[in-house]
């Protein structure tokens, strides 16, 4: 059995196991779990406005075609460094976008090959970090923090790394 | 820090579209981009829901519990300002055992109300706590087993073995998360010696 067939039992049998553990030790299982699910739902709509915010003045830049100008500064830092070009505008809208990234991702694997060294790397980068600046602002935003401190710099610096780390890895176990 | 960042990100984007004649698509932008930012949300909500409901299950039968003490040690390492009983940390466990699973946007909910729980104990509720940096690195590191959105692609763009690839974004997220935490905790320590040299 391969790695993808297994990993389509995991959620079933993660489901299994709380109704299960839950049956166990007596808890109202359709009860609870509606309970819960009301507060998450309601959680989930108190987060709408710093949702719509944020998405909102990431697609203002990225849609004004300011980073195709970024890129080019960019670019000989990333020949010194001897990163790939082609993921540059990845590595710089992965930690603003995740859904930007993702369709970065898909251009780049559908441009060089799935398998190649660029899909490879484009599908690691992708897995290597969640997206940095959505999840602080909504974070943060929805209790109110104003000061993030060094929260930022810590986060873009794990990003980063990520993008290095990546390419060590691809380089390591593929090649 | 965000009220500058949400600014600037209007302000360039919209400048630099005056120069880059990309105007109308910005327009347009203004005009849709609403809507189809709430249908993006609306994808996500469900999930929350479903997800809420199910951990709500756990939380009741005491597996949260269990869960976070499993992980105990791991949270006294990187969380030495939580009591190990905070309710906070029952939430981060589940925040990380779903982002693990590769359900990220199920694991919200439980990320929010691990804040608010931080939140409830912080003394100056404008500036962010020691824990919820390092809970905010740990959850922008994002570790995940199963990036599942990922390997659908791959398998519909013909890989030859598409969960290969599980081996480096596990690694990559695995090491790039290390390395986060480790700059939390070094940034911690400068803000620390800064804060203690401005007392004196």
């Amino acid at each position: 059995m391969n790695l993808q067939s297994i990993s389509n039992f995991i959620l079933p049998i993660l489901v299994l196991f709380i109704v299960f553990y839950g049956f166990a030790h007596k808890v109202s299982l359709y009860d609870s779990f509606t309970k819960g699910a009301k507060e998450g739902m309601e959680l989930a709509f108190s987060i709408f406005p710093f949702f719509m915010a944020m998405i909102f003045g990431v697609n203002i830049l990225l849609k004004s075609g300011f980073f195709d100008h970024f890129f080019l500064l960019l670019k000989p830092l990333f020949n010194f460094l001897r990163i790939p070009i082609e993921i540059l505008p990845m590595a710089i809208v992965r930690p603003i976008s995740g859904n930007a990234s993702f369709a970065v991702m898909v251009d780049l694997i559908q441009k060089y090959g799935v398998d190649s060294f660029l899909g490879r790397l484009a599908a690691t980068l992708q897995a290597s970090t969640d997206t940095t600046i959505y999840v602080l602002t909504l974070y943060f935003g929805s209790i109110g923090i104003k000061k993030s401190k060094y929260a930022f710099t810590a986060g873009l610096l794990a990003d980063m790394m990520a993008l290095f780390i990546s390419i060590i890895l691809v380089r390591l176990v593929f090649y | 820090m965000m009220n500058y960042l949400w600014g600037i990100f209007l302000v360039v984007g919209i400048i630099y579209s005056f120069f880059s004649g990309n105007t109308s698509i910005l327009s347009k932008e203004i005009i849709e981009g609403p809507k189809a930012i709430l249908d993006l949300f609306l994808t996500m909500v469900p999930l929350m829901v479903l997800w809420s409901g199910l951990m709500n299950i756990a939380k009741e039968a005491g597996l949260l519990k269990r869960l976070t003490r499993f992980m105990r040690p791991f949270f006294r390492l990187i969380f030495p300002e939580l009591n190990p009983d905070d309710e906070a940390l029952d939430y981060i466990a589940s925040n990380i055992t779903i982002n693990l699973l590769g359900i990220h946007n199920a694991s919200t909910p439980f990320g929010l109300k691990a804040m608010k729980c931080l939140q409830e104990k912080n003394p100056n509720k404008k500036v962010a706590t020691r824990s919820m940096i390092t809970f905010l690195v740990l959850n922008t590191g994002g570790v995940t087993l199963i990036a599942t959105d990922i390997l659908a692609v791959r398998s519909s763009y013909g890989s030859l073995n598409p969960a290969s690839i599980l081996v480096t974004c596990v690694l990559a997220t695995f090491l790039s998360t290390c390395f986060g935490l480790l700059m939390d905790r070094l940034l911690y320590e400068r803000s620390k010696k800064r804060e203690s040299s401005i007392h004196k």
